[in-house]
């Protein structure tokens, strides 16, 4: 192929891809950088002067900073703890041979294709509201006092949600990973006497390794920006107790107008981002090699 | 004997797992019977499961009051559109990259996979504030650009692991046999090439489908598409169960169905060609 495209022409398809996507990230990071260092009102047009570091103080000193940082790392860990373990024994589960696997197999991954304004209200409503809801009937049924989801344990409900919509993601991949395990190795573990519990840590989670880095690696590029969930559920109350950092900024810049304290809290969620991705790429660069 | 029991082991993973899947599956499922029922059954204690009396008033309500054509219309193009034109620009970056890989090929693909890493919300301010100056907010033009920019990362990703696979040597082959590059291309690679670009399409489409951060901030609810119009059903006076789980249903049949069909691809393109 070398031969019909010379170098030239190789460069000039890339090109676009290359250019859309540098503009893409550099033009609108770059006005990021610079609203955050003025201080702009949305409502009141005047003003807009320089304020150096004054957004970014204003910003990181709010005490809501520091909650909805914990709160984005608590839900990044909590939905990656459910959908990996839950992940393992579902892929380990649907890999056996039963009846109607392939029956099975849809319906696991189907919450996946839910939206999530769809299954956060189908949630919100359906399951977790303390008068009507399926949970509150089943307390009822036990004896057991009806829970308040969404306003007692806000984060812990989102974490349910969201790990619901991400479980079949992590199955999905682990089981496909699962299916070009070797038969025969296993074949020859089992001749020489090891368990199923030795196969298990000897073989399949090693071999398994890899495929969890990138569940991994994948699913927190997405939960780090959970946006519509905490939307339409709990507006990341009550007070900040379900706020992200996405959602805080979103607040910032479209409910508050402050477009100046805004841009810093993006700045940091991009700053954050990074740090994350620098160190998630070491762990599965390797493995993303074409 | 050894037989039996492993008859008996598979209709006891065959159980097991169909109820696992089922419990999976429930929240889908209620959602769809909660559609049929009208609203005092909806939020009737204990709840009524399959034994109630069926009505497809709340799809004919969703369908006469609110607007729900004209929000599928809108997922629709801007699902579409969004990937059609991630097409345009992608297929010939992968094309380049799979077939006259440079030492800088690598580089290129990583930096592009680093570009999905920059969070949406580093850049909410500057492309709500761009769109509403270009008086793009509440349009469809404003979605369709900046989901096919934000899914060009995994489109190109996606391609070049199609078009990595397509072996070089029957090109050769042809080529020995005097092809011309109009041929090569028409009968021998677009054949190939197609699978490939047709399930990059199909996962884009999911995905654009279901995008919930741009779609909810680029747009009022009354113009936006389905993820947005579902988004003011969370207001107290939208809380109507029955009419709620008919429009969700809607909204999310058409895609659920087609997602069905794209799982392999799925595990293909979002894990960037790691996991096959």
């Amino acid at each position: 192929m070398a031969s019909t495209h010379n170098g030239a022409t190789a460069r000039l398809m890339l090109s676009p891809a290359v250019v859309l996507l540098l503009v893409w990230m550099a033009v609108p990071l770059a006005m990021t950088l610079w609203y955050s260092l003025h201080d702009y009102q949305l409502l009141m047009p005047r003003g807009n002067e320089f304020v150096g570091l004054e957004n970014y103080v204003y910003f990181l000193t709010d005490p809501a900073f520091f909650q909805s940082l914990a709160n984005t790392l608590a839900l990044v860990m909590g939905v990656l703890t459910i959908t990996v373990a839950g992940g393992i024994g579902l892929a380990l589960l649907l890999d056996r041979p039963m009846y109607g696997q392939g029956i099975v197999r849809v319906l696991v991954v189907s919450p996946f294709f839910v939206m999530p304004t769809v299954s956060a209200l189908v949630w919100k409503n359906m399951f977790m509201n303390p008068v009507n809801g399926l949970f509150a009937w089943l307390a009822q049924v036990f004896g057991m006092r009806a829970i308040d989801w969404l306003a007692e344990v806000p984060l812990l409900s989102l974490t349910i949600i969201v790990a619901w919509g991400w479980l079949p993601f992590a199955t999905l991949i682990l089981l496909t990973a699962l299916q070009s395990l070797d038969a025969e190795q296993q074949e020859a573990a089992k001749m020489d006497g090891a368990n199923s519990f030795a196969r298990f840590v000897h073989i399949t989670l090693p071999h398994l390794a890899r495929p969890i880095a990138v569940v991994i690696l994948i699913q927190t590029i997405f939960l780090l920006s959970v946006f519509a969930e905490i939307l339409v559920t709990t507006n990341g109350g009550p007070g900040n107790q379900s706020t992200n950092l996405a959602y805080l900024v979103y607040s910032q810049a479209l409910l508050r107008f402050d477009v100046g304290s805004a841009s810093a809290g993006g700045v940091v969620a991009v700053v954050l981002a990074n740090i994350l991705a620098i160190f998630l790429m070491r762990l599965v660069g390797k493995n993303l090699e074409s | 004997m050894a037989r039996a029991s492993a008859d008996r082991h598979k209709l006891l993973v065959t159980v097991v797992a169909w109820g696992v899947a089922l419990a999976i599956f429930f929240p889908i499922l209620w959602t769809v019977l909660t559609s049929f029922k009208t609203e005092a059954a909806a939020v009737a204690i204990p709840p009524q499961f399959l034994f109630f009396d069926w009505t497809t008033e709340n799809y004919a309500e969703v369908w006469a009051r609110t607007d729900y054509l004209h929000h599928f219309t809108n997922s629709v193009v801007i699902s579409l559109g969004s990937s059609l034109m991630g097409l345009l620009v992608a297929i010939p970056a992968a094309w380049a990259m799979a077939f006259s890989p440079t030492r800088g090929t690598r580089g290129v693909l990583m930096w592009m996979l680093s570009t999905k890493m920059l969070p949406a919300v580093g850049v909410l301010v500057p492309i709500y504030l761009l769109c509403k100056r270009a008086g793009l907010l509440d349009t469809r033009t404003a979605l369709v650009i900046v989901l096919m920019l934000s899914n060009l990362p995994i489109m190109v990703w996606m391609l070049f692991t199609y078009f990595k696979e397509i072996p070089r040597d029957i090109l050769e082959a042809a080529r020995m046999d005097g092809a011309t590059l109009r041929y090569e291309l028409l009968y021998i690679l677009a054949p190939m090439a197609l699978p490939g670009i047709a399930s990059t399409l199909l996962l884009n489409v999911i995905l654009a489908w279901n995008e919930s951060f741009w779609t909810l901030n680029l747009t009022a609810a009354s113009t936006g598409p389905l993820t947005a119009f579902i988004a003011s059903f969370s207001a107290p006076e939208g809380l109507f169960y029955a009419k709620l789980s008919a429009a969700s249903t809607l909204a999310i049949a058409p895609i659920v169905v087609l997602g069905w069909l794209s799982q392999k691809q799925l595990v293909r393109g979002l894990t960037f060609g790691a996991v096959k």
